[in-house]
């Protein structure tokens, strides 16, 4: 009853940063359609093991699509050629026998590799830290009901807000630009009125770090949010637009 | 200053410039219609726009804003390269919501420039270019020839290498402007999810009626040409 | 055991003067009254309280080793948490910043946690595994959180909160804590508004709430499906700001490997650089571990991959004592096993069981059937259908609690009902209400949920019954924490998952992330300061000292050891086999015989794991297959542990239910007079025995009563 295919794999293999990487292929026999790609992967780890050989690193965690650990850019996908998932939910079934499947790390200036597939993020952490919150401290806040919030504009901010930080953006984009992840954070805050009071200032200071960080800049191709795997919508990018300029020509 | 130094910055100078270039070929096109409707008309308002003080202003201005656009083009583009990191993939694949035009902007930039330093060649220099240097004291052998456009306009088009090749101008400038209209809208912050589609379509509209006003002078002296070396034969 | 009685002596001695103080008041009173009646009266009262407490005093110190003290403050339930913090002692700013705290684990607890701390003033360093703080498991919680805001006018109240919780846990929770949960639910969501999470709204633009299992009033608020990954970045967006305020170090990518213990007290950790493979030394006046459960011991589980239990086993054998470990929660709609290969289960939120029948086949041939391919589900008519949990409990029907579902499942899967190729799932069938409410209420219901599956098992829900099965998702049980959530170790607190407090043998949906966001925005940054009031004096110890090095030195040689094996068995073929032990035989349902032979399986394994382990690569690298083999080698004591409990604990409650204790109709049956208790496991040593310490849970305020769900 269950299915299986044969594949082989090109893999990207680097020691560490500084390393000099490439290509390796394997082959894969009898994969099950229905296991995830990462359990494909572990299937080639365990053979590797077996064979007393390092296995391919990479990073995941959570394998339900929520944590945005998981990563790779699969046959010129990042979160290879299905649509709206992460890696970890991308399925077997969605290749073919006998295909050749290219995974690569994501490449970005701002992403270095530090093993095989792995690469460091903490270039997002770092934006993050430079404005993507709410300058409220623990007690002393009104009660949740306190602000009526129009039920449309939550609902934007939520969609903004379901944006997992895995870099996917960055990864699809011509010019490694992060500018749908920082559009995602500075939209949903600036929707909020919580979030509103300090929106120009978040605007221009997670800007700024992207900037300095050596992510490059939009011009609007779209292939961030066509590879989102949470469908984060472009049109967040011209809101943050427009609160940086204005909160530009303002000063 | 945050026109310079922040990404958004740049990306404002640029959707400015490319706004203001997009008007300037709006207009441009609206004047050579003229020329099939009446060639008088267009003669007329080929002296108006000579030489003049005014319209000396305007082509500076217009020069100043293609050369911001470029030089910002350029750097932006050094840049995205260098964001990209040293290593490229091996293997890339396209999206299928994303527009081919967005991806090659340089590229048809590039072809619109070589397109543009044609076009000078054949009607601004032997134009605007012979009255201010005329006016200069230079030797030019027939001035009245300089505010005749109709006359370089049926020079030009009679030739089908020149036709093929503003042809050709004119695809690359539709393709670039069906990404760059609303890219500079999105740029400026006018956009969201209600209106991107409609964004998309005004840009779409616009790249077409610019096209369209300027192949339609070609089309037509070109078969004017065609016309008339029938009738000699 | 001196130690202990000094302590209990410490608590009779701070009794009587308490009592001596109410006389002396009431006595003044008194006088200025001039009212003997009164006098009288006080001075019974006095008398009485001076009897009762001395009683106590003089148990706790009979009772000596066997018992464990919580430090619940005295007075109303009420008021006991308002008592505790007018009264505690506090640590004034100049000497925040002196004072240094290590966080483990960035999930709701520990990320709440050392940013509160942060935003107080003092000086913490915070460790994940993961790349980002942003990345840890409380992210994949689905449904939502609890409070008792009562905004649905439903007649909620903290009190109803608390009554639910205690229930839903089968009275083995302590009163004090469910209490105080209860109390600070409505500041968390409060918190949460305020830092821009965009929980679910009505139209008039106020919150929105949904109802959830064992409760009979909506107190659920959610985002979309995805509530804990918001409330986490909430957490992790007030965390950030406090890294950038430099109040906070984030350590990313390290693993705690151990505690450091000087003079009795927790003052460091050894961690290791999982980039580079370097084992670091880390001080501070105190540590706190939120670090998760330790549900991955069954291999398969709703868990990310690399959560793990590590830093509760390092806790427990440094001397904090392991709380009803045998405590697991088994969720009863998740994705079933379709393979080998299979790395994890996905859960499907408990929602869908409000809409959907849950089915097997009547005959056992119309089940090999299915089984083999010949049939589908669909080809089943009605009549053939045995909608078994309706059968078996008229009144709740297919919407029972968790643990009854899941045994439920179980059993006829065991009896052969089973369907999937596997024999290892049932239905649960959206044709019946799609019939009743039409596709398109479905599909606004479940549509995402629907998709989800569609994606994973590449059927279509709305066409095909859905296949659904039991599968380890939480952990009731932990690291024992007092009323303060410190360990047995002074100085080492425990929050989350990881600490075994509020839930006690049972938890119900959407309060996970209410006692994750309690403890670390509201509990833990008030009970840690009575603890480091003391400390001020303590200068910041180098980490050179004798203990620090000492404990890097254990670590080191435990990595080399594991190192030097070479063995022919990979990590998770190891842990896969683990998984089927405690599936099998720590499960659902759990035997005398069974759990007896757990524990020798569980032992032999580990002498597998101990003789045949291969771990490639090297030791100074980033190294996954060290990371994992380090954690095995704590599940596997892990899962010893839990099989022990299980035996210890001779009765059937909330998620552990033992076969033997069990009512006729096959109904959990707890032992109150013999089990009501905390088991607390205390380390004596390797090789050794864990000895068994007892927490009494006493009912002051509710009154324990048998669920039913039958009628």
């Amino acid at each position: 009853m269950e299915k299986t295919i044969n594949i082989t794999l090109k893999v990207w293999r680097q020691a560490g940063p500084k390393a000099k990487g490439r290509f390796e292929t394997y082959k894969l026999n009898n994969i099950s359609t229905d296991s995830s790609f990462l359990e494909m992967l572990d299937v080639l780890n365990e053979q590797l093991v077996r064979e007393r050989k390092e296995p391919v690193a990479f990073d995941h965690d959570c394998r339900e699509g929520i944590c945005g650990m998981c990563s790779l850019y699969i046959n010129g996908h990042p979160h290879g050629p299905d649509g709206g998932v992460t890696t970890c939910q991308l399925h077997m079934r969605k290749f073919k026998d006998g295909e050749t499947i290219t995974v690569e790390p994501w490449r970005s200036h701002a992403f270095p590799i530090i093993k095989d597939l792995m690469v460091d993020r903490g270039a997002y952490d770092k934006i993050m830290q430079a404005g993507g919150y709410v300058s409220v401290n623990t007690g002393g806040v009104p009660d949740a009901n306190a602000i009526p919030i129009p039920k449309a504009k939550a609902d934007e901010a939520m969609d903004a807000a379901s944006c997992i930080g895995c870099g996917a953006c960055a990864a699809a984009c011509k010019n490694g630009s992060a500018m749908l992840f920082v559009a995602a954070k500075v939209s949903q805050l600036a929707l909020l009125p919580q979030g509103k009071v300090e929106a120009a200032a978040r605007a221009k200071a997670m800007l700024a770090k992207m900037d300095e960080l050596g992510f490059g800049n939009c011009t609007n191709t779209g292939a961030c949010a066509a590879e989102c795997p949470k469908n984060v919508s472009l049109s967040h990018i011209a809101r943050l637009n427009r609160e940086f300029i204005c909160a530009k020509l303002k000063d | 200053m945050w026109l310079f130094n922040s990404s958004v910055g740049r990306k404002v100078v640029m959707s400015v410039s490319g706004a203001a270039l997009v008007l300037f070929l709006l207009f441009h096109g609206a004047m050579n219609l003229v020329a099939i409707i009446s060639e008088e008309g267009y003669n007329m308002i080929c002296e108006f726009l000579g030489a003049n003080w005014y319209a000396l202003v305007g082509t500076l201005g217009l020069a100043f804003l293609t050369v911001v656009h470029i030089v910002y083009a350029f750097i932006l583009s050094v840049q995205n390269y260098r964001a990209r990191g040293r290593e490229r993939y091996a293997v890339t694949d396209r999206q299928e919501s994303v527009e081919w035009a967005s991806k090659n902007m340089l590229v048809l930039g590039f072809i619109i420039l070589c397109g543009l330093s044609l076009h000078l060649f054949n009607f601004w220099y032997k134009m605007q270019f012979t009255e201010i240097m005329h006016s200069a004291g230079a030797s030019i052998n027939d001035i009245a020839l300089a505010t005749n456009g109709v006359h370089w306009i049926k020079e030009t088009f009679a030739c089908p290498v020149y036709v093929v090749l503003y042809l050709l101008w004119l695809g690359a400038i539709w393709f670039h402007l069906t990404h760059g209209v609303w890219s500079a809208l999105h740029t400026l912050g006018w956009n969201n999810n209600i209106w991107m589609p409609r964004i998309k379509c005004i840009g779409n509209i616009v790249s077409t009626l610019v096209v369209l006003m300027f192949a339609a002078v070609v089309v037509y002296y070109f078969g004017l040409s065609l016309g008339a070396s029938c009738m000699l034969s | 055991m001196a130690k202990k009685k000094e302590s209990a002596v410490e608590t009779a001695v701070s009794a009587v003067e308490t009592v001596v103080k109410t006389v002396r008041k009431r006595v003044e009173k008194v006088v200025q009254d001039e009212t003997t009646k009164e006098a009288v009266e006080a001075a019974k009262n006095a008398a009485e309280k001076v009897a009762r407490a001395t009683k106590k005093a003089v148990e706790t110190v009979v009772a000596d080793d066997e018992y464990v003290t919580a430090k619940i403050p005295e007075g109303p339930l009420a008021e006991k948490w308002t008592n505790y913090k007018a009264h505690q002692k506090l640590v004034n700013p100049a000497n925040k910043r002196r004072l240094d705290i290590i966080v483990v684990g960035t999930g709701l607890a520990g990320a709440s946690a050392a940013a509160t701390l942060g935003e107080l003033g003092f000086n913490v360093l915070n460790f994940c595994i993961q790349d980002s703080p942003r990345r840890a498991h409380s992210i994949a919680a689905q449904g939502g959180i609890n409070a008792a805001k009562n905004y649905q006018n439903d007649g909620d109240s903290v009190y109803r909160l608390f009554y639910d919780t205690i229930k839903g846990g089968d009275y083995r929770a302590r009163e004090a804590n469910v209490y105080r949960l209860a109390e600070v639910s409505n500041n968390i969501i409060d918190q949460c508004v305020a830092q821009g999470v965009p929980f679910a709204r009505e139209y008039g633009g106020l919150l929105d709430n949904r109802s959830f299992g064992g409760a009979q009033v909506s107190r659920t608020f959610y985002a979309k499906g995805q509530t804990g990954q918001q409330l986490l970045l909430g957490a992790y967006s007030a965390l950030s700001r406090q890294i950038k305020k430099g109040t906070v170090k984030m350590y990313t990518r390290h693993e705690m490997l151990d505690v450091v213990v000087i003079d009795g007290r927790a003052r460091g950790i050894i961690a290791r650089n999982l980039v580079t493979g370097k084992i670091e030394r880390f001080f501070a006046h105190a540590v706190v571990v939120g670090s998760g459960g330790y549900g991955n011991t069954f291999f398969l589980s709703t868990n990310a991959m690399a959560s793990n239990g590590s830093a509760a086993m390092q806790m427990y054998r440094k001397g904090a004592y392991f709380a009803n470990p045998c405590f697991a929660q088994i969720h009863p709609t998740c994705i079933p096993v379709h393979g080998e290969f299979q790395s994890k289960l996905t859960l499907m939120s408990e929602s869908l069981r409000n809409d959907g029948r849950i089915w097997v086949p009547k005959k056992k041939e119309d089940a090999e059937a299915i089984r083999a391919g010949k049939k589908k589900p669909t080809d089943i008519p009605d009549e053939d259908r045995d909608f078994y949990l309706e059968r078996r409990y008229p009144a709740f029907g297919n919407l029972v609690p968790r643990d009854v579902a899941s045994r439920a499942a179980k059993e006829r899967c065991d009896a052969g009902f089973g369907v999937n190729a596997t024999g290892l799932a049932v239905y649960l069938d959206f044709k019946y209400a799609i019939e009743r409410l039409g596709k398109d209420v479905v599909e606004q219901k479940y549509g995402n949920l629907f998709q989800m599956y569609e994606k994973i098992v590449d059927d279509n829900p709305y066409e095909t019954p859905m296949m659904i099965f039991p599968a380890i998702h939480y952990t009731m049980g932990g690291i024992w924490v007092d009323y303060e959530l410190q360990t047995s170790i002074k100085g080492l607190f425990c929050i989350g998952e990881a600490n075994f407090s509020d839930h006690g043998a049972n938890r119900l949906g959407a309060s996970a992330l209410m006692q994750g966001l309690a403890d670390g925005y509201f509990v833990l940054p008030y009970t840690i300061q009575n603890y480091l009031a003391d400390q001020i004096q303590v200068p910041r110890m180098s980490t050179e000292l004798p203990e620090f090095v000492e404990a890097e030195k254990a670590v080191n040689a435990k990595i080399d050891k594991l190192m030097a094996i070479q063995g022919e068995r990979s990590v998770d073929s190891i842990h896969r086999e683990l998984g089927l032990i405690m599936w099998d035989f720590v499960g659902m349902a759990r035997t005398a015989d069974g759990l007896k032979t757990a524990l020798e399986k569980i032992k032999a394994l580990k002498k597998v794991f101990w003789t045949e382990v291969y771990i490639p690569g090297s030791r100074n690298d980033l190294n996954v297959e060290l990371e994992k083999a380090l954690r095995l080698a704590d599940f596997l004591e892990i899962g010893e542990l839990m099989a022990r409990d299980a035996l210890n604990r001779e009765e059937s409650c909330g998620g552990h239910f033992r076969e033997e204790y069990q009512t006729p109709e096959g109904e959990a049956l707890r032992q109150d007079d013999k089990f009501s208790y905390v088991s607390c496991w205390k380390y004596m040593g390797e090789g050794q025995e864990p000895k068994l310490l007892k927490e009494k849970l006493d009912y002051e305020f509710t009154e324990r009563k048998t669920r039913n769900y039958k009628n």
